[in-house]
């Protein structure tokens, strides 16, 4: 606004002349600039394909004529509906499970003594970061059906020859979901617990409530919302979820929406078909977001504000021990013994063998560095593709992010709707419209590592953007106002004093999109061409060929390097970087 | 040539007038107060004379040179002003030294002149043994002096400050007060103050510009904002007062219940006949409970006391008059105390009262 005035003085000293068209152009205000490219991003990144997956649900394959045939084929056989049944019963039941794990672990460790809480808080952050479907290939081996190391344990204890646990059914497959998912219950619900002061306790105290009524009737109560938020955080993860219904659920002929949507991407492929297909996933999710908005927004629940108030923990006394107990035995689910059963497969010779010195190998990960082909080139993939959309997303997103702040433009809330938008879209509707929009002529990306980046781009821009929207916001306008009296410009300013006030939240901000994309495979395997796969889909592949020593190698591969991330993230950004909540 | 001029100031958002037609000249070093209610316009006339805000109407000008008007303003970094925040803004990620040197580095001054000048500036405001600290190991005191320090070193043309005090506790507020007051004298920096305080701006200021709705309602030194309050909104505003609404006819004021001659009060008034408004502040009156003997010109009258409040410095009691039907609230000394429904005579000093209008 100031500048354009200054420049507006300035003209008229030259003269009353009324500039021409490219003098006005060059006397455009740089945000104004910025803001229209932003809009150009933006609509290449989010809306172009989405509109793009609408239309072509509508067209006929190959001639782009107005058709219903789509959607009459994707909704017509009884299989693809019951996929449909099975997407939203496995979302309720994981989310369920998650929510038995979750809340109990928060409780402990925001409101009671019990002791061990940093090693709850590692475990959880540890179930938190193992990708998925390694989770879940973990799991094959510990509960499949004949040869899992559960069942063998069974066996060897009773005689009995019929398995205790089977991973390949229903319940296992949610059980897997669940263990993978239950962080971000913990997270939301932990956070929540952190605000109430010990006061709203004493309060039911004083009037006579013992603590486990004071906890039933006031403490969880109060977190409810958060509880509910974060149910439905879980059950859309689930529903939108490809790795682990892949891994189990096909082997277990269980048909959810991701792995129909997959099917329809067999030769031929139906994008068509495919798209049609994805429109409920989208409205399920736009829709439950926006029932999520509506409840939190009607109950007033005023003490979160969190004002004040001194906070005690509650005494369990003898019951810490059996709380404990209860986060070890989660932990064990969820992190240690899939961890162990995959590190000591990625070490066997095989790996149903046991742990024995005759079996012990570095066979398996000398294989992958040295004589597999893809190994090598999926991992560089993984890290430049990740570095790249984790570059692109943190700058359009500090960019639309300092714009919105800082009112530069009208009409900024446009940019940060857009880039909040993929928030509600799920990673691999994403991908489809990305195939749609971008994969054929004229513009032919399929199988070029920019789609892929640009994906990655788009469906990780909320997280970036949330981050850079909580740095920018925590810098008083005042801070620069300061500098700019003082006789410093905008550039200057936002070089001098923000940029080093925002940079190590950026930062973390980074790592944690660099590390979500290196291990994303909803989107990127719908996506990768032949030179460009990532590791989670080269992971993906060597699931399907079922060779599980060297699976587990390349999972630990792929877990040391999310873990030398997480440790610099850390270092750099803070303890809990990763589950802050913003 | 005054050193700041606002003409016709105004500042519209669609058709919601925030700043309206302000007038308001400061001579060089002067230090004028901004004083109003929060939502008064005061903090968008400062912001638009440090050129964050562009007017919608009228002009800012310094030296006879024009900063502001609509469409054409001069952004902030090329005024040559300084200013101090109500959150201090001083940057987390510099050291006090930092962020006091900060205004001479972006005027490209040799680094050997800026050491010193910073060190002298942080001995002024006593902050010198600190200079190597960050912010975030400071108290808000000592924030509030780097702020200062920081705003007083360039040698502005213009000082501006937006409730500085607003964030700090009692004690200190009033110690920085006077830390302010001190400085200018010692600086004689052209100096414009917002606040909603008017001990504060009491206090500081050479003058007061008191602002309501938008508008300046009175400029003028800080004693006569309080004994000559021109509006009925800066009478009340300022201090406690009791406002009375009577009739002028003759050189008499007709109240309700006593009337006045109007020769006896402090200041002259056109003898025509009009509605008036008298501001009669709670000391100008005092309570006894036995007739005092009727002094020249000095009306006296019978009361009854109908609420008392002890303050600690003195009592504030409400008394009816008997005749008419007004409510007067009266200051009176700790060891003066009356009942309440106890019969009181009320005397009133005429030259203590205050024609507003």
């Amino acid at each position: 606004m100031t500048e354009s005035a200054a420049i507006l003085t300035k003209t008229e000293a030259e003269g009353a002349r009324r500039p021409g068209l490219l003098r006005r152009l060059r006397y455009l205000e740089p945000s104004n600039l910025l803001w229209i490219l932003l809009i150009a991003a933006l609509l290449f990144l989010v809306a172009v394909p989405i509109g793009k997956l609408l239309i072509v649900s509508f067209e006929k394959q190959g001639s782009g004529d107005f058709t219903f045939a789509n959607y009459a084929t994707a909704y017509g056989r009884v299989r693809y509906l019951e996929a449909l049944g099975n997407s939203l019963m496995l979302g309720g039941l994981s989310a369920l499970l998650a929510v038995v794990f979750a809340v109990p672990l928060a409780w402990a460790v925001s409101r009671t003594d019990m002791p061990g809480k940093g090693l709850t808080w590692a475990m959880v952050m540890g179930a938190f970061i193992m990708p998925p479907y390694l989770g879940a290939v973990g799991w094959i081996l510990l509960a499949g059906p004949n040869s899992g190391f559960i069942n063998q344990a069974w066996t060897w204890l009773t005689g009995l020859q019929a398995p205790l646990v089977n991973v390949y059914s229903f319940f296992g497959l949610a059980l897997v979901i669940s263990l993978h998912s239950f962080p971000l219950i913990f997270i939301f619900v932990k956070s929540a617990l952190d605000l109430i002061s010990s006061e709203m306790e004493d309060a039911a105290n004083i009037l006579g409530a013992g603590t486990w009524t004071t906890t039933r009737k006031v403490t969880l109560p109060l977190v409810w919302p958060a509880v509910l938020g974060g149910i439905i955080v879980v059950f859309l993860e689930t529903v939108a979820l490809f790795g682990t219904p892949a891994i189990i659920g096909i082997p277990a002929r269980i048909n959810v929406v991701t792995t129909q949507l997959w099917q329809f991407f067999e030769y031929p492929v139906r994008v068509e078909v495919a798209a049609a297909y994805a429109m409920p996933l989208l409205l399920i999710t736009i829709g439950m977001i926006a029932v999520q908005k509506l409840l939190l927004a009607r109950k007033g629940f005023v003490s979160q504000t969190g004002k004040g108030g001194e906070r005690r923990p509650i005494r369990l006394g003898r019951w810490r021990w059996v709380v404990l107990g209860y986060c070890g035995f989660v932990g064990l689910l969820a992190v240690l013994m899939p961890l162990a059963v995959l590190l000591q497969a990625s070490f066997a010779k095989a790996w149903g063998r046991g742990l024995s010195w005759d079996n012990l190998t570095l066979g398996n990960y000398g294989y992958l560095l040295f004589r597999h082909e893809m190994a090598l080139p999926s991992i560089w993939n993984t890290l430049w593709f990740s570095a790249a959309s984790a570059t692109a997303a943190v700058v359009i997103a500090v960019l639309v992010a300092y714009i919105v702040a800082r009112k530069l433009v009208p009409f900024g809330s446009v940019l940060s709707f857009l880039a909040m938008a993929p928030f509600v879209i799920p990673g691999i509707v994403m991908a489809i419209g990305f195939y749609a929009a971008y994969a054929a002529p004229p513009i032919a990306l399929y199988g070029t590592a920019l789609i892929i980046i640009l994906a990655f781009t788009a469906r990780f821009l909320p997280i970036a953007f949330a981050n850079s929207a909580a740095a920018v916001r925590a810098v008083h306008p005042e801070m620069e106002e300061a500098a700019r009296i003082l006789g410093g410009g905008r550039l200057l300013t936002v070089r001098r004093i923000t940029a080093p006030l925002i940079i190590r939240s950026l930062i973390g901000g980074w790592l944690i999109v660099f590390i979500v994309a290196s291990r994303e495979l909803s989107a990127a395997v719908f996506l990768v061409g032949p030179r460009t796969r990532t590791m989670s889909v080269l992971l993906y592949d060597l699931s399907e060929a079922g060779n599980f020593e060297v699976l587990a190698a390349f999972g630990g591969l792929l877990l040391a390097i999310t873990l030398i991330l997480v440790a610099i993230g850390m270092k750099l950004a803070g303890r809990d970087f990763m589950l802050r909540r913003s | 040539m005054p050193r700041l001029t606002l003409k016709g100031l105004g500042k519209a958002y669609g058709s919601l007038k925030v700043v309206d037609n302000v007038d308001l000249a400061l001579q060089e070093g002067e230090f004028v107060c901004l004083l109003g209610p929060s939502g008064c316009g005061k903090t968008t006339t400062l912001r638009m004379i440090a050129g964050f805000v562009e007017p919608t109407e009228g002009s800012i000008s310094m030296n006879g040179e024009v900063l502001s008007a609509p469409g054409a303003v001069l952004p902030p970094e090329r005024r040559r002003m300084s200013m101090i925040f109500q959150s201090y803004a001083i940057w987390p990620n510099m050291t006090v030294a930092e962020n006091v040197g900060f205004g001479l580095q972006l005027q490209k001054l040799p680094s050997a002149e800026i050491r010193t000048r910073t060190r002298q500036i942080l001995d002024v405001v006593q902050m010198g043994h600190l200079a190597d600290r960050y912010p975030a190991e400071l108290s808000g005191g000592q924030q509030q002096r780097v702020a200062l320090a920081r705003a007083i070193v360039v040698k502005p043309s213009v000082l501006l400050l937006d409730e500085p005090l607003s964030n700090l506790d009692a004690n200190l507020r009033e110690e920085m007060r006077f830390e302010i007051r001190r400085l200018h004298d010692e600086f004689r920096i052209t100096t414009v103050y917002v606040t909603h305080d008017q001990s504060e701006a009491m206090a500081t200021a050479d003058r007061i510009a008191v602002m309501n709705a938008g508008r300046i309602e009175q400029v003028d030194a800080p004693h006569l904002i309080y004994t000559q309050p021109r509006t009925r909104f800066v009478a009340a505003f300022i201090g406690r007062t009791n406002l009375l609404e009577g009739q002028l006819a003759n050189g008499e004021i007709g109240l309700d219940g006593f009337s006045l001659r109007a020769a006896q009060l402090g200041q002259k008034v056109p003898d025509a006949a009009r509605p008036i408004l008298l501001s009669v502040r709670p000391q100008a009156m005092s309570l006894s409970r036995s007739q005092p003997q009727t002094r020249e010109g000095r009306p006296v009258l019978a009361a009854t006391v109908a609420q008392r409040t002890y303050l600690g410095e003195s009592w504030d009691y409400v008394v009816h008059p008997q005749e008419g039907g007004l409510q007067l609230r009266v200051t009176a000394p700790p060891l003066q105390v009356h009942e309440v429904g106890e019969k009181v005579w009320l005397e009133l000093d005429p030259q203590q009262i205050a024609i507003v209008s």
